[in-house]
């Protein structure tokens, strides 16, 4: 909501060494967000004065039509000045700016030569002079609102601060001078001139004709709706200028003097109002909902198909407006109008907010009836355009017709040392009952207990809460006291979430780089992953409203985004990285056409809070890592050093360290993964992690250099087996006998199996094994391999002596014989 | 060796005279002075306490001398040999540690060379960031919450007392999973896990949520469609707002230092009331550049002020939809941007750096922002 400072003083005596500025410092203070503070025609340096157009010479030998004109600015010769606007004629009312003056733009005018002649000044328009954004033309000025060579800048209100304020949606009340004012005079503890004190000036009917008939058919949606009827007014009476100030102030265009009177007392009092061609309808004016198949063409010519939800408003022949949102085609004002229907109502809020969303309209109308209106105030409002209709447009007003169901009275109890209690100081019930009297409620005190009655222009309160707020915002913010409650003793990071905290430090000490990419993916990603149709990894939430197209569903694994980072990176010049993320990733299906929707005034039942629960997809954090390029770079000592698979799969076993999780390589054989190079790794019997060389095509399609390696793992899942509590390690000080075993196996035995059979012929002593060699090649037979491991043996309680050793040797080779058919090489 | 000289007159072995002892010693030190290596040494070692050596063949001649006079001849020789002994060791230690110095020496490198082994990476700031708001919390005695990030309808916003018709629903614009009355959403705030906390822990309740949330903008350098807030909610008996106060402040002086001044703007949100924004004093011009153009400042965009989230006294309607006694229990709740705080904190001064991955703006926090 925009409003002048200017007209803000009209209703708030405030002082008057108070700028723009300084009133928005105390609006802020009591809860109004005002965004800008702008001053009308800053930048304006220097006279403006009204101009007379004496006569027009049109110049045809240009591109374009530009007109020479004489302007009398009230000197003894009329100015002549060049102009390309179209829309004045010889006797119009201009505004000059003369040589010497600065438009905003630091645009000083000069008498200079152009089209063949010297101009003497400037015509402007709106926009030239930061009055507005308006620069279809140049402005005239209403006849007869000034002299010539009157200083033009105080008719258009130039340095009045203009502010603009954000309505949050409980404060429909302050889209309007009235609300507004109304904060400021308490704001500065001054006088407030309520405006509707003085609408009430309209003289009686003029009993011409029967003033034109209204009804409700849904008293719940609309019960007030009322209809004035003014008849021949001059549909050429051009708006006075004070007039369009205001509304373009406001950031409201004008359009013709009895739209611009709705508009006007809109923005002075809250109450939207629309006026109707009277000549146009038929019958019966009424609100109701909309009939099965009706459709409507709204005023800005879309034709809309209605919903029997539809609240509209309706002659004999159908729909003729859109509720509080927006009127029809063909009833609305037209050039010619001279006799008007004034319709002003009370609309409920869900109804109109319902209808915004259906139709994605809002209005200024809507705006305010979504956010709640006074329900007292239609038939002032429209006293207050009548009279306006009839002073300036110089119409005749035949009266009034109206239906109302009862007001509900509304009444909040609260005790008087409830916003003392909620705040933590000391507010003095007194100062309580004066706030709460200056905001519009009556209040009948009974002992500590107030009886509160809000305004009828406050619908936003309606609890003891909103109440305590209405005090402590007014009292002051600023005054809390800062204190500190005591919680009770916490119980610190969970297991899951401190294990997630050490991942990512040792993946980050492991050199891996944390990112975070946007969970949106598409069919398109996990078929570029080579998932098959039925992967589960393809069951994931899709958006209605996706940010683009092309990335409409969430992810169900961190991979195809991680990917996407990766080859960010490459396209910046960096080949060589390890880049990993942490997230949700989430997993089959989501919602349902019969979601419950469980009350709001007490708990949920278990099994209602279970059936929300039952509509979320499976949502486990998962660990996602790419590697591009070289783990290490070529140095002065070392050549460089590709990741490779082994890379990928060592961090995921680095995770399961970090868990302190059991686990067991696999050959994995995941889609997206290299065939012959894909790990997976199990935990506590389940899969958990892949990891291994990206699959040719996969790191063909996101752009990735050849032999790209990745990983992701379920650390959900894992962290399921992770020991919460892990025991010390029993071991024996003994010295160690460490054994050296090189045997051959066929090419396709595993290195796993082999150290398996090693590990079960060995026995209870053998305390570790690493393979130390693979060797293909002339010493051992075709498709073989010696695989070479390091043993070292200990005992607890004794130094191993040679001939336990050479039987446990024995011992490894018979069993890894029978077991992978190995024979000591 | 022979056997003993018994006719020998002892006063004609001249090499166990006094004079002849003494010189035998002084060459050897001279000796061992002059070798400047461990080889030298060696060769001086044989001339002079070698078996062969003067000394040695000396004392070979006491046993021919008549039992008088060898003890006199015996002691001398022998103390003799032990000042050799102990001048050859101390050249020995002097000479070892001199070559050892020498190697050291010879095995200098240019200690300036890249050391090219593989680097510490780097946590997400946005990630350590929240690790550190959350432990402010933990030291207060608080618990980590956590919800899903496609959250039930209802959780996001009916038991926020957001009701379906509510404009507030339009402020926060939503993404809906398929379809649009599916009733899941993306979480819009971290403010479901307020709902979750209170249907599921005992009271009183002291949480905070750490976590990623959802709305429809456009990324530019200071939006982002999906970003990073930290939630908070206390539910005990006699909370006020003070308490709230207290709480903000507390958290701020830890995340911007204890000069940091901050504000509490009365606003409106469904799911508190009283409502306020929570303000910082902007820390860069202190609110200098309001008005002033010549000292307009870039952090706060000259308003003196940079919002840092919403807070406010959980709305006894929300306490109510989860079964909680508003007779009895006050709650209050805020809700901070991530984004914004590393924004304001660290300097960053275009948010599309947060989300792009780019290895270099993670790499330059380390594994702590
Ligand atoms: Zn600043």
């Amino acid at each position: 909501m925009r409003i002048p400072l200017s007209w803000i003083r009209e209703v708030a005596d405030v002082p008057a060494d108070q700028s723009g500025r300084d009133v928005a410092e105390r609006l802020i203070s009591a809860g109004l967000e005002v965004e800008t503070v702008d001053t009308v025609g800053a930048g304006l340096k220097g006279p403006i004065v009204v101009g007379h157009v004496r006569e027009i010479e049109e110049l045809t030998e240009f591109k374009k039509p530009i007109r020479w004109c004489q302007v009398d600015i009230g000197a003894s010769e009329p100015s002549g000045i060049i102009c390309g606007a179209q829309n004045f004629t010889e006797g119009d009312l201009v505004v000059v700016a003369p040589p010497g003056t600065t438009l905003p733009g630091d645009f000083t005018i000069t008498a200079r030569e152009t089209y063949g002649h010297v101009s003497n000044g400037m015509i402007c328009s709106e926009r030239e002079l930061g009055l507005g954004d308006d620069h279809a033309g140049i402005i005239v000025l209403p006849e007869g609102t000034a002299e010539a060579g009157a200083d033009a800048s105080q008719i258009l209100g130039v340095g009045d601060d203009v502010l603009d304020i954000a309505i949050t949606p409980d404060r429909g009340y302050a889209l309007s001078l009235r609300g507004i004012g109304r904060e400021v005079a308490i704001a500065y503890g001054v006088d407030f001139h309520d405006p509707v004190d003085r609408a009430e000036t309209l003289p009686g009917p003029a009993d011409d004709r029967a003033p034109a008939a209204c009804a409700s058919d849904d008293l719940e949606a609309c019960p007030l709706f009322t209809l004035r009827t003014i008849t021949g007014i001059d549909p050429h009476t051009p708006t006075p200028q004070w007039m369009r100030n205001r509304l373009r102030d406001c950031g409201m265009r004008s359009v013709s003097l009895a739209v611009d009177i709705t508009n006007y007392v809109m923005l002075e009092l809250g109450q939207p109002l629309h006026a109707f061609d009277l000549d146009a309808l038929q019958g019966t004016v009424r609100a109701g909902r909309a009939q099965p198949g009706e459709s409507l063409e709204t005023i800005d010519h879309v034709e809309r198909t209605l919903s029997v939800d539809d609240l509209t408003i309706r002659d004999d022949r159908g729909p003729i407006g859109l509720a509080g949102t927006m009127g029809g085609a063909t009833t609305e004002i037209a050039d010619d109008t001279v006799n008007i229907a004034l319709e002003a109502a009370y609309f409920g809020a869900e109804v109109v907010a319902r209808m915004g969303r259906r139709h994605r309209l809002t209005s200024e109308a809507s705006r305010r009836f979504e956010r709640g209106i006074d329900r007292a105030l239609a038939p002032i409002a429209s006293a207050r355009a009548s009279e306006l209709l009839v002073d300036l447009a110089g119409g005749t007003y035949q009266g009034m017709t109206a239906v109302e169901a009862p007001m509900e009275e509304r009444f909040i109890r609260i005790s008087g040392d409830l916003p003392s209690q909620v705040a933590g100081m000391d507010i003095l019930v007194d100062d309580v009952i004066a706030t709460l009297e200056a905001i519009g409620c009556s209040i009948t005190v009974d002992g500590g207990e107030l009886t509160v009655a809000p305004p009828p222009w406050r619908p936003d309160l309606t609890d003891p809460a909103d109440l305590v707020e209405e005090v402590v915002r007014l009292v002051g913010y600023a005054k809390l006291p800062s204190t500190l409650p005591t919680a009770p003793a916490g119980h610190g990071l969970t297991h899951a979430q401190r294990l997630q905290r050490r991942i990512g430090t040792v993946l980050a000490a492991r050199g891996l780089v944390e990112v975070l990419t946007y969970p949106f993916t598409s069919d398109a990603d996990a078929d570029a992953l080579r998932w098959p149709h039925d992967d589960e990894r393809r069951v994931s939430p899709r958006l209605a409203n996706p940010l683009s197209d092309e990335q409409p569903k969430l992810r169900a694994a961190i991979l195809p985004t991680l990917l996407v980072a990766a080859q960010r990176n490459i396209s910046r010049g960096f080949d060589d990285t390890a880049i990993f993320e942490m997230g949700a990733v989430f997993r089959g299906p989501a919602g349902s056409q019969h979601a419950p929707r469980p009350g709001v005034d007490q708990r949920p039942s278990d099994e209602e809070w279970q059936q929300l629960q039952d509509l979320l997809p499976d949502q486990p954090t998962h660990l996602g890592a790419v590697f591009t390029g070289n783990r290490a770079a070529k140095t002065w000592a070392d050549d460089a050093e590709a990741f490779t698979w082994a890379d990928a799969l060592s961090v995921a076993q680095d995770v399961c360290q970090v868990l302190g999780v059991e686990y067991v390589v696999e050959r994995g054989d995941d889609p997206s993964f290299h065939p012959g190079r894909c790990a997976q790794v199990i935990v506590a019997g389940e899969p958990v992690a892949i990891a291994g060389e990206l699959h040719p095509s996969v790191t063909e399609a996101w752009g990735l250099p050849p032999r790209s390696c990745a990983l992701e793992l379920d650390v959900s899942h894992a962290i399921e087996s992770s020991p919460e509590v892990r025991p010390a390690p029993d071991f024996s000080s003994h010295p160690v006998a460490k054994e050296d075993i090189a045997l051959v196996v066929a090419g396709d035995v595993s290195a796993r199996d082999v150290a398996a059979s090693i590990t079960r012929g060995a026995g209870e002593l053998l305390e570790s094994l690493s393979l130390f060699d693979v060797y293909e090649g002339d010493q051992v037979p075709d498709g073989h391999k010696s695989v070479a491991f390091a043993l070292r043996f200990r005992a607890p309680d004794r130094t191993l002596s040679a001939e336990e050793l050479a039987g446990i040797r024995e011992s490894i080779v018979e069993t890894t014989a029978a077991d992978v058919g190995a024979r000591l090489r | 060796m022979s056997g003993p000289n018994t006719n020998f007159d002892p006063k004609q072995v001249a090499s166990l005279d006094v004079d002849a002892v003494e010189a035998m010693v002084a060459d050897a030190r001279a000796a061992f002075a002059a070798a400047d290596d461990l080889d030298a040494l060696k060769a001086a070692r044989l001339a002079h306490a070698g078996d062969r050596s003067p000394l040695a063949l000396a004392n070979r001649e006491i046993g021919a001398l008549p039992p008088a006079a060898k003890a006199d001849a015996g002691k001398r020789v022998g103390q003799a040999r032990a000042a050799v002994k102990t001048a050859l060791e101390e050249r020995e230690v002097v000479l070892t540690q001199e070559r050892d110095a020498r190697v050291l020496e010879s095995e200098a490198v240019d200690i300036t060379l890249p050391v090219g082994r593989a680097a510490v990476g780097g946590r997400h700031p946005l990630t350590t960031l929240m690790e550190r708001m959350a432990d402010v919390f933990i030291s207060m005695g608080y618990d980590i919450a956590e919800g899903p990030e496609a959250e039930a309808e209802w959780a996001n916003f009916d038991a926020l007392n957001v009701p379906p018709d509510h404009p507030a629903r339009t402020m926060q614009d939503t993404f809906y999973v398929e379809s649009a009355d599916s009733g899941v959403v993306l979480r819009t705030q971290t403010s479901p896990i307020q709902i979750r906390a209170m249907l599921e822990r005992p009271l009183p309740i002291y949480v905070v949520a750490p976590g990623r949330v959802y709305r429809t903008d456009e990324l530019d350098a200071t939006h982002t469609p999906v970003f990073h807030q930290i939630e908070g909610l206390a539910v005990d008996e006699g909370l006020t707002m003070g308490d709230l106060k207290g709480t903000l402040d507390h958290l701020a002086r830890q995340m911007f230092g204890e000069g940091i001044v901050t504000r509490l703007r009365p606003s409106y949100f469904p799911f508190t009331e009283p409502s306020a924004e929570v303000d910082l004093e902007c820390f860069v011009c202190r609110g200098a550049s309001v008005g002033d153009a010549s000292r307009a400042c870039r952090t706060c965009g000259s308003e003196g002020w940079i919002e840092w989230g919403g807070c406010g006294m959980v709305n006894p309607r929300v306490l109510a939809a989860v079964g909680i006694d508003t007779d009895v229990y006050r709650g209050f709740a805020f809700g901070m941007g991530i984004e914004r705080t590393l924004m304001f904190r660290n300097s960053v001064t275009d948010m599309r750096d947060m989300v792009e991955g780019d290895v270099r703006f993670t790499t330059a926090f380390g594994v702590d922002a």
